[in-house]
C-alpha cells in the first residue's frame, strides 16, 4: 500500500492505482471530472483532459512537481505523492478551457435532448463553463447516418471519448462502427451504413457521456426527472438480469443498467452489470420484471440546481 | 564548406546501387561492427558521439538506446520513423532518394547494437517512389549476405522491411507510428509505458529518425570521439538542413553543427542570400512546428551575439527571442510575405493533420484555423489577437502528443513577433486585402 495526498486529503491506495480511483476512493469534490475514462472498460481514458490535475510532488523519492499537468485517469500514484485538484488555480483554469473545447461545436440542443438530467457535458458545464462563448464560427454539424432501430446516433452532439468503440469492442463479438476521419471532422461512423446490432450494443447508450447515442425505444418520451426509477431483475440467460426500470405509473418507459454516481455500471455479482439488448429494449411490461423497489439516483447533477423551492438563488446562478 | 559525412558521395553516379555505394567505402561499418566489436562497444560509441535525434526533439540517441528494456525472450524491433510530412523538411528524401544503402547501412549497425532481429522503416505515404527505392537497395543487400540469416558470418540475423504509411503527419510521432504500423488507426498512444518498454506489438522498441540512424555510420567508421569533435558544445556531428522559402539556392545542405546562420543564408556555400536582391523578413529555422523569428533575432540572439546553428543558440532566449532547431527544415520569408496569410496556412495544415483524439488539439487546432482565415480575409477583429493567444496557451501542454505543442508553437511566435502587422489586418482591412505589410521595425529594447 503507498500513501498519496489529494486536495490535503491522505489516502492509502494499492501501487498501480491511477490518481482518479485513488481521488474517487476519497470521494465527494475531490475527484475529478471524467468523461472519457471508463473504469469498467480497460484501455478507455486520457483523450478528453477533463480530469487534468497538478502533482505538486512526484513522490517522496522524487518530490519535484511535474511541470505539466497530468491526466489523473491514466496516471499512477507514486508513494509520497501530493495532487491537487481543486485546490489548484491552474487546474481550475485548463480545465475550464478543456470544457470550452467541448462546447465550442457542441449544438446545446439540451431542450429536445434526451439525455438532458443525465448529461455529464452538462454537469461538467454548470461546473466549470463560462457563461458566454467566445465561438463565433459556424458550428460543425454531421450528416445523420442510421445505426439500426434501437440506438439513434446524433453525431453532433459526440465529444469524441471512444466509450462505445470500447464497448463494442470488449462486449461484443463484432465490432462494425468506429472513428472514422480525423481532428474536427472525426467522427463515429459505420463505414458502409450498416445496422450496429448485437446482444449488448445497446451498452452503448449507457456508457455515452452525452446524448449522441440514445434508446430509440424512449425517445422523446418524457424526461428523466418525471420518470420513477425502480430497481427491477428478472431471469435473463444472456446478462444479469438486473436493471433499473424507469416507470410512469405503471408503465415502463425504458430500461437501463445500475449506474453508480460516476455514471458507470455497478457490479453485479462480482462483475460488471452489461444488460443485454432483450432486458433494455423489449421487455417494456410490468410482468417481465420483479420489481424489488425504488433505486436511489445520487442528486449531484445538473437537474437537482434547478430546484423549483428557490427560484431565485438558481436564477443568481445561472446571471 | 565543412565536412560532409552523410552526403559525401551523393553526387557519384550510381551511387544507389550495391556495387557503386560498396566501392565508395559503403558497409564498411558493418563489417567493422559485427566482426570487431559488441553491442554495447556500438551503444558505448553512439554515447561518446553525443548525437542527438535528429527528427526534432534533439534527444540523445544513444541515452534513447539505453533505455530499452532488454527482457529475455522477448523479440526487440527498431524502426526508423521515415515519417517525414513536417512542412519545410525534406532532409530524409534527399538522403533516402540518393543514397538508399546508408539508411541500410545504419539500420543493421544500429539493429546489432539493440539486438533487434527485425526492423522497419516506415516510410510516408506520398514517398511511394523512394518505397522502390528502398525495396530495391534492401534485396541488393539480402543478395550479398548484409541482410537475412548470419550475416557475414557473425551469427547476427537481421531482416528488414519498408512498410508505406498512409498520409498523415500524425503518424510521424511514434507512438502513432507504432500503432499504425500494427494496423490500426494512427493515434498516439497514452504514454507511459514508453515504446522502450511496451512499444511493438507490446515488445521494447525504438524509434528513430531516418538521419539519426544514417548519422550511426560515420560514428562506427571513424569512432564516437572523432565524430564529437565536429560541431560546438552539445549539438555535435553535422546535420543536414533543407532550406527553402526565398533564397538564391534553397535545397538540402549537409552542414557542420556551429557554423553561424549569417553564412549559412549568405554564404557563397550554402543559400547564397534572399532571392532577388529582396531583404530577410522573418526565418522558421527548424520545420513549421517552431516558433517563427523576425529579421532582428535570425542572425543575432537578443543579447546581440552571432547566431549559431546549434540546438543551443537557436533555441537561445528561450520562446521569448528564440527559437529550435527541431528537424532543420529552414524556411525564409522576404520582406514580400504576408506572416498572417503564413500562421493561418501551418495552423491550416495542423487542423487537417489532428488525429482528433484529445479534445484541445481537436477542437482547438480548428478553432484557431477558423480564426485566423478571418483575420487574414480581412473579417477580423482586435480581440480576435487575444483570443488566439489565449487559445494557444489552452493547448500547449494539455495534449496527450506533441501534435497540440506544434500547433500552438507557431501561432503564438507569430503573434508575440508579429503584432502590429496582425492589427494592421484588422485596422487596415481593404488596403491588407491588397498588398502585404513589408518589413517590421525592430523593437528599441532589442536595437
Amino acid at each position: 500500500m503507498i500513501k498519496v495526498t489529494i486536495d490535503d486529503v491522505e489516502v492509502e491506495v494499492a501501487e498501480g492505482t491511477t490518481i482518479l480511483n485513488a481521488a474517487r476512493m476519497i470521494g465527494g469534490d475531490v475527484v475529478p471530472p471524467a468523461m472519457c475514462y471508463y473504469s469498467k472498460l480497460p484501455d478507455t481514458g486520457g483523450k478528453c483532459r477533463t480530469c487534468l490535475v497538478e502533482v505538486a510532488a512526484g513522490s517522496t523519492k522524487d518530490p519535484r512537481p511535474m511541470p505539466k499537468l497530468v491526466v489523473s485517469c491514466s496516471t499512477p500514484v507514486q508513494d509520497g505523492m501530493v495532487v491537487k485538484n481543486k485546490t489548484s488555480e491552474r487546474v481550475h483554469e485548463n480545465r475550464g478551457a478543456v470544457v470550452e473545447f467541448l462546447l465550442i461545436n457542441h449544438p446545446l440542443d439540451c431542450p429536445v435532448c434526451d439525455q438532458v438530467g443525465e448529461c455529464h457535458l452538462q454537469d461538467l458545464g454548470f461546473e466549470h463553463g463560462a457563461e458566454k462563448t467566445r465561438y463565433e464560427e459556424e458550428r460543425r454539424t454531421f450528416d445523420p447516418i442510421d445505426i439500426g432501430n434501437k440506438i439513434k446516433l446524433h453525431m453532433n452532439r459526440c465529444i469524441l471519448c471512444y466509450r462505445c468503440v470500447a464497448v463494442a469492442n470488449q462486449l461484443t463479438d463484432k465490432r462494425v462502427h468506429g472513428v472514422l476521419h480525423r481532428g474536427e471532422h472525426a467522427e463515429i461512423s459505420t463505414y458502409i451504413e450498416s445496422a450496429v446490432e448485437n446482444d449488448f450494443s445497446g451498452n452503448m447508450i449507457d456508457v455515452c457521456p452525452v446524448g449522441a447515442l440514445t434508446d430509440k425505444t424512449f425517445r422523446f418520451k418524457s424526461r428523466v426527472w418525471f420518470l420513477k426509477p425502480m430497481e427491477a431483475e428478472c431471469e435473463c440467460t444472456k446478462c444479469s438480469g438486473k436493471v433499473v426500470v424507469w416507470q410512469f405509473g405503471n408503465e415502463i418507459y425504458r430500461v437501463t443498467a445500475r449506474k453508480d454516481r460516476y455514471g458507470e455500471v455497478e457490479d453485479q455479482d462480482g462483475k460488471a452489470g452489461w444488460i443485454c439488448n432483450d432486458c433494455r429494449f423489449d421487455k417494456k411490461d410490468l410482468s417481465d420484471w420483479n420489481i424489488i423497489g425504488p433505486r436511489t439516483i445520487d442528486r449531484h447533477s445538473v437537474i437537482s440546481q434547478g430546484n423549483y423551492e428557490s427560484p431565485r438563488t438558481s436564477i443568481k446562478k445561472v446571471k | 564548406m565543412g565536412r560532409r559525412l552523410l552526403l559525401e558521395h551523393d553526387n557519384v553516379a550510381g551511387i544507389e546501387t550495391f556495387d557503386v555505394y560498396r566501392k565508395n567505402g559503403g558497409y564498411r561499418s558493418v563489417e567493422k561492427a559485427l566482426k570487431s566489436m559488441s553491442p554495447e562497444l556500438v551503444l558505448e560509441e553512439v554515447q561518446k558521439s553525443g548525437l542527438r535525434g535528429r527528427g526534432g526533439a534533439g534527444f540523445p540517441t544513444g541515452m534513447k538506446w539505453s533505455f530499452l528494456a532488454k527482457p529475455e525472450g522477448v523479440p526487440r524491433y527498431l524502426l526508423c520513423n521515415a515519417d517525414e510530412s513536417e512542412p519545410g523538411t525534406f532532409k530524409d528524401r534527399y538522403l533516402m532518394e540518393k543514397i538508399p544503402h546508408l539508411l541500410i547501412e545504419g539500420m543493421i549497425v544500429s539493429s546489432f547494437a539493440l539486438g533487434a532481429n527485425q526492423s522497419y522503416i516506415y516510410i510516408r505515404g506520398e514517398y511511394m517512389w523512394i518505397l522502390d527505392i528502398l525495396e530495391k537497395a534492401i534485396a541488393e543487400a539480402y543478395d550479398k549476405g548484409f541482410l537475412g540469416k548470419n550475416i557475414l558470418g557473425s551469427g547476427f540475423d537481421h531482416d528488414l522491411s519498408v512498410a508505406p504509411g498512409g498520409g498523415a503527419y500524425i503518424c510521424g510521432e511514434e507512438t502513432a507510428l507504432i500503432e499504425s504500423l500494427e494496423g490500426k488507426r494512427g493515434n498516439p498512444r497514452m504514454k507511459p509505458p514508453f515504446p522502450a518498454v511496451k512499444g511493438l506489438y507490446g515488445c521494447p522498441t525504438v524509434v528513430n529518425n531516418v538521419e539519426s540512424i544514417a548519422a550511426v555510420v560515420p560514428i562506427i567508421n571513424d569512432g564516437g570521439e572523432e565524430y564529437a569533435k565536429i560541431g560546438l558544445g552539445k549539438s555535435t556531428g553535422t546535420k543536414l538542413i533543407s532550406a527553402c522559402g526565398n533564397l538564391v539556392r534553397p535545397g538540402v545542405y549537409e552542414i557542420e553543427m556551429g557554423i553561424t546562420v549569417e553564412e549559412f543564408i549568405y554564404g557563397d556555400d550554402y543559400c547564397r542570400g534572399i532571392a532577388n536582391g529582396k531583404k530577410l523578413k522573418a526565418c522558421v529555422p527548424g520545420g513549421s512546428s517552431v516558433p517563427i523569428l523576425p529579421h532582428y533575432l535570425v542572425t543575432k540572439t537578443a543579447a546581440g551575439e552571432d547566431r549559431l546553428m546549434t540546438y543551443e543558440s537557436l533555441a537561445d532566449g528561450g520562446f521569448a527571442s528564440g527559437s529550435m532547431l527541431g528537424s532543420g527544415g529552414f524556411i525564409v520569408f522576404d520582406e514580400d510575405q504576408c506572416i498572417v496569410r503564413n500562421t493561418w496556412n501551418f495552423a491550416r495544415f495542423y487542423a487537417h493533420e489532428s488525429c482528433g483524439q484529445c479534445s484541445p488539439c481537436r477542437e482547438g487546432t480548428g478553432w484557431m484555423e477558423k480564426v485566423l482565415h478571418r483575420l487574414e480575409h480581412g473579417q477580423g477583429n482586435l480581440r480576435d489577437i487575444d483570443l488566439l493567444a489565449e487559445i494557444n496557451k489552452k493547448i500547449e501542454g494539455n495534449t496527450i502528443c506533441p501534435l497540440g505543442d506544434a500547433a500552438a508553437w507557431p501561432v503564438a511566435a507569430a503573434i508575440r513577433h508579429f503584432r502590429d502587422e496582425f492589427e494592421w489586418h484588422v485596422n487596415e482591412r481593404e488596403e491588407s486585402q491588397k498588398r502585404n505589410y513589408g518589413l517590421i521595425r525592430e523593437p528599441q529594447s532589442i536595437a
